[in-house]
């Protein structure tokens, strides 16, 4: 392959980065290799299983479906600046507290897929019903938790966002 | 000498000890970065049985990047052939059974000819990952086709064709076990009934593939290995093996898994190919298995094909039972006999049976090798069984539950002989248990007379409402062994090192509270080192619901010997006698006088060799005691699972409406990790008895080769799992524990089976093959078979 290396430049967990890329870098490969963030895992490389989903521009997206071009300019959140996005002085996410407290996990490697996932999801919709948990997790495939958990770990993180909410006004208020 | 209980043994405990995991920090071997590093790929067969004739590297060599090309040329007499199995027979259970066995050899990369696509071809290196692909796409291999078998019971025929030259039939091993007299009980019955099951093949596909990195320090020669695997010890002792090199320069780490299930049991070429490399470029290398490889390269499992004939009375009493089964291996057998004889071990279930024989064939094909995929034999004997013992039910009339109760091995009947030997060469037999009161639990949870009312209406209303039955035991904690190196170290830590390394049960979490309480600690002063060789001698690995019995009970060990010298140390230190001693809070002190205490950094800074040393004569430096748990042979759990479900007949869909798991796997440590598990091995037991199919064409091409047409469930068909806890516990270890990793996915497939045969009474289908796709749920609405469920035989 001929190289002929792309310049981008890219906000990852509000740091600003400049890489160069060969054109047919995925995302997912310049967030892990370049950058040395590896906590976006990658389980298939085909866009099925949504272990290396990352917020895009606020949106979440499979980066091994993206070219690491692709997202000159963009904003990004990886499950290594989510903890960040704690308010009120907490060292986790309420969405990662609730997956230490209800076992959300056992070998960690969708993880962060699913957190980034509900992250998202808890945005939108801070008081979800168990059916429309599971149906936002349709598209995060996990091999060692039945997926129980991990509805009960995203239901204990809305009740605390709402009590949250209550105590300090509106938890993602910007 | 006591010690202050902190009692956390019992309790569902937070896995705190893994945070890495929600934060991204996780250790898996894909993010392992060294300097200078290249990447390996490999050139797979594309065909499932061919010659080669020649391989061209000459365009692939010439690229930019390229570091070079491997085939089997370039490997042969430098690598030595993998064992023909890994499985280690015992002389017992060779001597009682008597089996033959006959696999052939691998190599790490194919030598002349291919015997199933994805077999290893080429290995190249290069700078980089694409690079490396690259390459590997501009190399040419001409093959000559060969037929192809891939169909077990043609692979029996006289002339079927051949899979490994210089072998006289396919048939890898076989074996017969017999107690009493079969053909007398079968020829005397009131009832007999023959059927034809068959377990299909799929696959454990752990989200995180293989994975392997190996680096040769320059100075020392020292070769590191990460890998994905669930046994380092026996990683290590193959790649000293097979590149003949002293075991003391060879460390293999299994770092952070992304799951195991089974078939990161053995060795794959990939763990020699790439520390063969590493030595040969003195480079770091790392190859990481992408999904599509894994698919093609990676163990699959099940794929049993089961004739049963079987004899019982009026009350449905099992007065005889044969089994001669059929299981396709595939083209290798790196795991021996290890499911086929777990299913002869485990037909019998929680049930007497005064005669049985069964014979278990393993034979080759072109196709992906098969091993141990969690649960290992188990599923495939449960679904006989129990889909057995519902038509026998249905045969006569009588409810499945009734049927169950007339055959289970009673609770005062333990511990309760089978009559054959286990895969460990020992007499079976069930340890503890009350098998009546396990189901008794699970039909009361699912509410199951209610459940039989609902079913009449439902069915009046032109709706299918199906329960399903699956009861099982399993022999767990398996040998041959495990150890535990418990230390203090000088700041008070307690360390425990094991070769059993976890991918995601909780071994951090558990250990901790096994030796918090031994030791009278919080669970903050104990770390977990597991999974590197370089820290502890002898390992056997994480697998076969083992890993709580045989590390728990060598924790115990170590710990027992490792106090003893604690307090022989403080008892000269503080001028005390030992058994006035007491051990809590990270100390020792003399009982009644708490201010006379040394804690265990005192202690350990005081087990120091040399001139800083307080040891009294004749007690050796150094805080540490390790110890080798060897089973005398497994303990028993069992366990009832309950499915409701409502089958749609026009669509052939299944809807699981219900899940209930009653379980009784002996003392519980933790039981929010219990659930854990139980819920993940539920899931996968119904993406077997629903989604998941491994599917091969005539011609060995696999049809089912990424995730888009292998279907693993997601949150949407997965349902809430109700689990409840028996606690009967083992008399075979001294914490009373039994094991239950695998125990979540044996029943699955036989419950869901038995709930559609249930479901679907009215049309009489013969359920005795898997998955229940929508597709065989409407084959099966409009065969016309003979049925005996039905009465229409």
């Amino acid at each position: 392959m001929m190289s002929s290396k792309r310049t981008i430049e890219i906000t990852v967990n509000e740091k600003r980065y400049e890489g160069l890329v060969e054109p047919r870098l995925s995302l997912a490969d310049f967030l892990r290799d370049q950058l040395g963030l590896t906590g976006t895992h990658l389980g298939c490389e085909q866009g099925v299983c949504g272990s290396c989903t990352i917020l895009f521009n606020g949106e979440t997206v499979r980066s091994c479906l993206l070219l690491a071009v692709q997202a000159n300019g963009a904003t990004i959140l990886t499950v290594e600046g989510l903890a960040a996005k704690a308010k009120n002085g907490d060292p986790l996410h309420p969405i990662q507290q609730g997956f230490l407290e209800k076992l959300g996990f056992q070998c960690g490697f969708c993880t962060p897929g699913f957190l980034m996932t509900l992250y998202e999801f808890l945005n939108e919709n801070p008081s979800p019903s168990e059916d429309e948990i599971r149906e936002r997790l349709s598209g995060n495939l996990c091999r060692c938790t039945g997926y129980q958990n991990i509805v009960a770990a995203v239901l204990w993180a809305a009740e605390r966002l709402g009590q949250s909410r209550i105590d300090n006004g509106n938890y993602f208020a910007p | 000498m006591a010690s202050t209980s902190t009692g956390f043994i019992g309790r569902s405990v937070k896995p705190d000890k893994s945070s890495r995991f929600i934060t991204g920090n996780g250790m898996y071997v894909s993010d392992v970065r060294l300097p200078n590093m290249l990447h390996a790929t490999l050139l797979r067969s594309m065909h499932a049985h061919a010659r080669i004739r020649a391989v061209d590297v000459k365009e692939a060599l010439r690229l930019d990047g390229i570091v070079g090309v491997w085939t089997g040329r370039e490997i042969e007499g430098r690598i030595s052939a993998f064992p023909e199995s890994f499985e280690i027979h015992p002389a017992r259970w060779l001597e009682g059974v008597k089996p033959v066995l006959q696999g052939p050899r691998p190599t790490a990369l194919a030598q002349g000819k291919v015997h199933y696509v994805g077999e290893p071809v080429a290995i190249v290196v290069a700078e980089d990952r694409p690079k490396a692909e690259d390459a590997a796409d501009a190399i040419v291999v001409e093959y000559e086709g060969l037929p192809v078998v891939v169909d077990p019971e043609e692979s029996l025929q006289a002339r079927a064709t051949l899979v490994h030259k210089g072998s006289n039939n396919n048939v890898v091993f076989s074996f017969s076990i017999e107690k009493g007299n079969v053909d007398g009980a079968l020829g005397a019955a009131p009832h007999t009934l023959r059927e034809r099951f068959r377990h299909h093949r799929y696959c454990a596909a752990p989200l995180e593939g293989r994975g392997v990195v190996a680096w040769v320090e320059p100075k020392t020669n020292i070769l590191t290995v990460w890998s994905s695997t669930q046994m380092p010890h026996l990683v290590r002792r193959q790649i000293a093996a097979q590149l003949n090199l002293p075991e003391e320069t060879v460390r293999v780490i299994a770092p952070d898994i992304g799951g195991g299930f089974g078939p990161k049991v053995f060795v794959y070429p990939e763990e020699i190919l790439v520390p063969f490399l590493a030595l040969q470029l003195g480079r770091p290398v790392k190859w990481i298995e992408d999904r599509s490889e894994h698919f093609i390269s990676t163990a699959h499992g099940r794929d049993q094909l089961h004739d049963v004939e079987c004899a019982f009375d009026e009350e449905g009493h099992i007065l005889a039972f044969r089994d001669r089964f059929l299981l396709d291996n595939g083209a290798y057998n790196p795991m021996g006999l290890t499911d086929a004889y777990n299913t002869a071990a485990h037909l019998q279930g929680p049930y007497k049976i005064p005669n049985f024989s069964v014979t278990g064939t393993c034979v080759s094909t072109n196709k992906v090798p098969n091993a141990p995929y969690r649960g290992a034999g188990r599923p495939e004997a449960v679904f006989v069984m129990e889909r057995l013992i519902d038509i026998i039910a249905a045969r006569l009339g009588l409810d499945p539950v009734a049927v169950r109760r007339r055959n289970f091995v009673q609770p005062e009947e333990m511990p309760y002989h089978a009559g054959i030997l286990y895969r460990d060469g020992e007499p079976i037999c069930y340890d503890s248990g009350n098998y009546p009161e396990t189901l008794t639990q699970a039909l009361e949870t699912a509410g199951y007379n209610e459940l039989r009312k609902r079913q009449q209406e439902l069915r009046e209303q032109g709706r299918y409402l199906g329960i399903g039955i699956g009861c099982y035991v399993e022999g767990t904690g398996v040998g041959s062994f495990e150890g535990a190196q418990v230390r203090i170290d000088p700041s008070g830590q307690l360390i425990i090192a094991t070769g059993a390394t976890g991918h995601g049960q909780g071994h951090e979490t558990v250990f901790a509270q096994i030796a918090a309480d031994l030791w009278g600690v919080t669970l903050d002063k104990v770390s977990l080192v597991a999974g590197d060789t370089a820290s502890i001698a002898f390992g056997c690995g994480t697998f076969g619901s083992r890993s709580t019995v045989n590390v728990g009970s060598a924790i115990y060990g170590a710990s027992a010997r490792l106090k003893e010298k604690v307090l022989r140390l403080a008892a000269h230190l503080l001028e005390a006698n030992p058994d006035d001693l007491e051990l809590g809070e990270g100390k020792v002190s003399i009982r009644g006088l708490p201010q006379r205490a040394l804690s265990f950094s005192e202690l350990a800074r005081a087990a120091v060799p040399g001139w800083a040393s307080k040891l009294p004569e004749g007690l050796e430096p150094g805080l540490e005691a390790t110890f080798y748990f060897v089973p005398r042979t497994v303990t028993w759990a069992n366990a009832a699972h309950l499915a409701v479900i409502e089958v749609e007949i026009d669509t052939g869909i299944i809807k699981l409406l219900d899940y209930v798991v009653a379980h009784d796997a002996g003392r519980l440590i933790n039981p929010l990790l219990v659930d854990g598990q139980i819920h993940g091995g539920v899931a996968q037991g119904i993406g077997a008895a629903l989604y998941e199919e491994i599917a091969y064409d005539q011609n060995g091409q696999l049809l089912s080769g990424s995730f888009v047409n292998y279907l693993l469930p997601g949150a949407m068909e997965v349902p809430n799992i109700k689990t409840l806890h028996l606690e009967s516990p083992s008399p075979l270890n001294p914490l009373g524990v039994k094991g239950l990793g695998e125990g979540g996915a044996i029943a699955p497939p036989a419950a869901i089976a038995n709930a559609l045969a249930d479901a679907l009474v009215p049309f009489a289908p013969r359920v005795n093959e898997i998955p229940l796709t929508p597709d065989r749920v409407l084959q099966l609405l409009t065969r016309k078979e003979v049925n005996v469920e039905a009465g229409t035989v």
